[in-house]
């Protein structure tokens, strides 16, 4: 089952992905942390995103609904016409 | 020669969230951020022609939100009431009572953490402008909004392999411009 993920870069990087948003399995993770242990750069990479991850979270970023947003180009196309 | 030129189709998509993260730290008020940022771009609607293209689009919008936070709390304190309730948990009466609140609260923030989080939360999005205008809006959907890949993928009319190489790369730029800006 994916085994090969231990030796393919490309395969770790998307599981990498995934887990960032917990949609990697158990074992998915477990090839990826066998996977890291023997690639410096795939390491990197790993720490890079994870920290990402973190900066997102951490900062509480909001965005507005597209309800909202269309209720806004809605007001702001209604006053260019005129 | 100005430099930038004023795009208001583009406004909503491309500003609001900023200007939304903007101001929601400084009203506190989910409605009256909403408000603010709507008179913001009819304000800078009906002032295009004093746009001079020095500054760009989003720095001017925020120089003109500003102001509309500036005018926001000017009208709130000419109405303010005249009675004002003091509530003071040291009284001499009441020593001892009201413990539970005076213990440190374990979710307490400091200031500078949240000062460091509302310039975090800006360095964000400034970096998701860099970003290929549907790549930002698939990640910021994904990773901010939280939306199913199914849901993403129907709504963009992608395959879920598209989905994650499109987040791979919007994860990778954007990292790199965290770091290079922020970390």
């Amino acid at each position: 089952m994916k085994l090969n993920m231990i030796f393919n870069c490309e395969e770790a990087a998307h599981v990498c992905d995934r887990a960032q948003y917990n949609e990697a399995s158990l074992w998915e993770k477990t090839l990826l942390t066998i996977h890291t242990f023997f690639c410096k750069l795939c390491r990197k990479h790993t720490t890079r995103n994870a920290r990402l991850t973190k900066a997102i979270k951490k900062s509480e970023v909001q965005t507005l609904s597209a309800e909202q947003k269309h209720l806004l180009k809605k007001r702001l196309r209604q006053e260019m016409m005129q | 020669m100005p430099t930038h030129t004023l795009q208001p189709e583009t406004w909503v998509d491309r500003y609001s969230d900023y200007l939304y993260n903007y101001t929601i730290v400084r009203v506190n008020d989910h409605i009256v951020a909403q408000d603010l940022i709507s008179e913001t771009f009819l304000a800078g609607l009906k002032s295009k022609k004093n746009f001079k293209g020095d500054a760009s689009e989003r720095t001017w919008l925020i120089a003109i939100l500003k102001r509309k936070i500036i005018d926001h709390y000017r009208k709130k304190n000419s109405k303010k009431g005249q009675a004002e309730v003091h509530i003071n948990y040291t009284d001499d009466e009441m020593e001892g009572d009201w413990l539970e609140e005076r213990v440190k609260d374990p979710y307490y923030k400091t200031a500078e953490d949240k000062l460091e989080n509302n310039e975090l939360r800006l360095a964000i999005l400034e970096c998701l402008d860099t970003l290929d205008e549907r790549h930002a809006a698939i990640f910021k959907m994904k990773t901010i909004d939280n939306f199913d890949t199914e849901a993403i993928c129907n709504e963009y009319n992608i395959t879920p392999s598209n989905l994650w190489v499109i987040i791979h790369r919007a994860r990778k730029a954007m990292a790199n411009c965290l770091e290079k800006n922020w970390l």
